[in-house]
């Protein structure tokens, strides 16, 4: 799950990571109050920061300097409700519905701090580099030495030397190795205590004056940990979400939203990704990604249909399930129930595999449903594209 | 021969009394594995379905000579309980259970370590030595027994793999269902090391997914050490980037793990990478006429 910018930063403020000051605002009378109380305090300018679930804001006019009240307010005004695009929102891009109004610091250098989990060694590490604010996937491609990557041992944690190491690596003046352990030691305790997937500071600043903050915050985290930390879930934005795929997580359907013309039911991730794939090379486009799971159900697949029939895109369905728990005979009927209660007027390719196939077959073909039936998955792809296309 | 569980494994079930538990171990039991108890803290010295139930795996293990365990515990509570199993000097735990916190498991990885227990999975379907012995949740009846050992992420593209190869009178000597989590107890290079050693393999399917790089790092183990053919598939050719495909493991983060880099390394590697799910069987049978004319 992701959460905003303000709400990452109000999470690390609580570890004793330092933030810059700021308020959240979603309308142009609260970016007002939080600009004048910045300016009351001493700042000696703001920026207004646009608060969407996706990176590369700046370079798409979503962060802006203000060096009065009156002229964040304006700026406010104009960012509020406009269509931010940037690399990772996709060309349709997304509307701007929060600000962050925080203080201006004295910028010496931006540094760059994550927390994520190296998976080939099964343990949380830190990587730093010198190189902030640009992406790190860039400097990795680029300058790999450039990153110095710490493993942190998880019956340990984040010791001391580990963090004076990192500090050291980064070019920090000797008064400020201190307080950047303590700074690195709280993003840990954070990323531990919160089940993050992924901390992330870019850029980690060092200002004229000596301090350092987290100029930006960027917090992942693991979706299935979310049980245990019911105020993250609060923090959930579902605005920032495709309307499909939230509904289709309230059935816990594991619903993607693509740009294809031909839905897809699978069960199993691993299948239903070859079936994407399988389309695409029978000449088509999918349409979605969908995993009804394991042991789906009649229910489970007429809400699998509701939801990829509110996908306008959508010209030919094809089923692939391949029964072996659950049986082809049970998910046939489910499928005819489905059908009749959802009026499907598109084409369905149906193939099934597995136990109780003939059985299935038959329920299908009893159903008076214009059903497609394919043999293999191949056969089922280039069916279900050749109706697509029609 | 097969490789980890034959007719002699002893199989506890962690979690027995549940729904999926229960099921699942008569599934397993009417296959023929022997199922010689369940555990259930709190509900040890009762029976369930004729089994003896017990407080805690090192009871099980005492009383039952149990050496593998499969886990059917829910997520919150499932990498203690393969905590639990390892400490109880379980030689085989297989995890089914799907969601568990990954910063769990990071502890689980851990304490793992120097202990003598290997773990499969977890969120993986099991693993199956046809005609010998199941441990999992895959439909037993697709599968015959043969020569072809079969290593996967995904469970249901493991049974397509499967019945291809079935349908075409060609027979495994073990399926393994490794998981779809970012961090699993058993990976590709394991597997395809102990089907390397297996008398019974003659050729290796190695079914991938988008995430991470143990696909990449199987790769370079096959190019150095394998002295079998292997096939491979790698699903996730049309995945965005940046989106986990249904299982917790399989993103493409940072523009790493995507499928293209992973077929390239596998074909580098000598693997022959079926190019549609649909191809898996042929291409495994073909790998194997090769083998046999070599």
């Amino acid at each position: 799950m992701k959460i905003h910018e303000y709400q990452g930063k109000a999470i690390l403020k609580k570890y004793g990571v330092a933030v810059p000051r700021g308020g959240m605002a979603e309308t142009r009378e609260q970016a007002e109050t939080a600009a004048k109380n910045l300016f009351d305090a001493g700042a000696s300018g703001v920026v207004v920061k646009a608060q969407i679930h996706a990176g590369g804001r700046g370079k798409g006019g979503g962060v802006k300097i203000a060096k009065s009240v009156a002229e964040a307010v304006d700026l406010a005004g104009k960012m509020l409700g406009m269509r931010l695009v940037t690399h990772q929102t996709g060309p349709e891009g997304k509307i701007v519905q929060r600000l962050l109004i925080e203080e201006t610091l004295p910028i010496e250098k931006e540094l760059y701090l994550g927390i994520l989990l190296d998976r080939a060694e099964a343990k949380p590490v830190f990587m730093a580099s010198a190189a902030g604010g640009m992406e790190i996937e860039q400097v990795a491609a680029e300058n790999p030495d450039a990153i110095l990557k710490q493993h942190i041992d998880p019956g340990m944690g984040l010791e001391p030397f580990q963090a004076r190491k990192i500090a050291f690596s980064l070019g920090l003046k000797p008064q400020q190795i201190n307080p950047a352990v303590q700074f690195l030691t709280g993003l840990y305790r954070a990323f531990l205590d919160t089940d993050a997937s992924l901390v992330e500071i870019n850029p980690f600043i060092t200002c004229i004056d000596g301090r350092l903050f987290a100029l930006d915050a960027k917090l992942n985290f693991d979706d299935n940990a979310l049980f245990r930390h019911p105020e993250i879930r609060e923090l959930r934005d579902i605005s920032e979400e495709d309307p499909l795929e939230v509904e289709a997580s309230k059935y816990s359907l594991n619903y993607i939203k693509l740009d294809g013309n031909v839905g897809c039911m699978v069960n199993g991730a691993g299948l239903a990704m070859s079936t994407m794939d399988i389309i695409k090379y029978a000449g088509g486009m999918p349409a979605n990604f969908l995993d009804v799971g394991g042991g789906a159900n009649a229910e489970q697949v007429t809400h699998a249909f509701e939801i990829l029939l509110s996908d306008k895109n959508v010209k030919a369905v094809l089923i692939n399930i391949f029964g072996g728990i659950l049986r082809v005979d049970t998910l046939a009927t489910g499928v005819v129930e489905a059908a009749n209660k959802t009026h499907i007027q598109l084409p369905i390719v149906l193939r099934l595999e597995g136990t109780n196939v003939e059985a299935g077959r038959e329920i299908l073909k009893q159903s008076g449903l214009n059903f497609i039936v394919a043999e293999t998955m191949k056969d089922a792809a280039e069916k279900v594209v050749a109706a697509a296309g029609a | 021969m097969a490789i980890l569980v034959d007719k002699s494994t002893r199989v506890v079930v962690q979690g027995l009394t549940g729904r999926e538990g229960t099921f699942h171990a008569k599934a397993c039991a009417e296959y023929g594995t022997k199922i010689v108890g369940g555990v259930t803290p709190g509900k040890g010295g009762t029976t369930h379905e004729g089994w003896p139930i017990f407080n805690s795996v090192q009871e099980a293990v005492n009383k039952t000579g149990a050496d593998a365990s499969v886990i059917f515990v829910p997520p919150p509570y499932a990498a203690d309980a393969i905590m639990e199993a390892a400490d109880a000097e379980i030689e085989l735990i297989v995890c089914i259970t799907e969601g568990i916190p990954t910063l769990d498991m990071v502890r689980a990885w851990e304490f793992l370590q120097n202990r003598r227990a290997r773990l499969i999975g977890p969120n993986c379907p099991g693993i199956i030595s046809p005609g010998k012995c199941k441990i999992g949740i895959m439909p037993g009846h697709i599968h015959r027994e043969g020569p072809v050992g079969i290593v996967s992420r995904s469970g249901t593209l493991t049974y397509e793999a499967v019945y291809q190869l079935t349908m075409r009178g060609i027979g495994q000597s073990t399926a393994i269902g490794i998981g779809g989590d970012p961090i699993i107890g058993t990976n590709f290079v394991d597997a395809v090391e102990l089907f390397n050693r297996d008398p019974q393999t003659e050729v290796v399917v190695m079914i991938g997914e988008i995430g991470g790089n143990a696909e990449e790092t199987a790769a370079e183990y096959v190019k150095s050490h394998m002295k079998k053919p292997v096939v491979g598939f790698i699903a996730g050719q049309t995945a965005p980037p940046g989106r986990r495909m249904g299982h917790a493991g399989a993103i493409i983060s940072g523009g790493k793990g995507t499928a293209a880099e992973k077929i390239k390394a596998m074909e580098a590697a000598g693997i022959r990478v079926a190019k549609t799910p649909a191809a898996i069987g042929e291409t495994a049978i073909a790998a194997m006429g090769v083998a046999a004319k070599a």
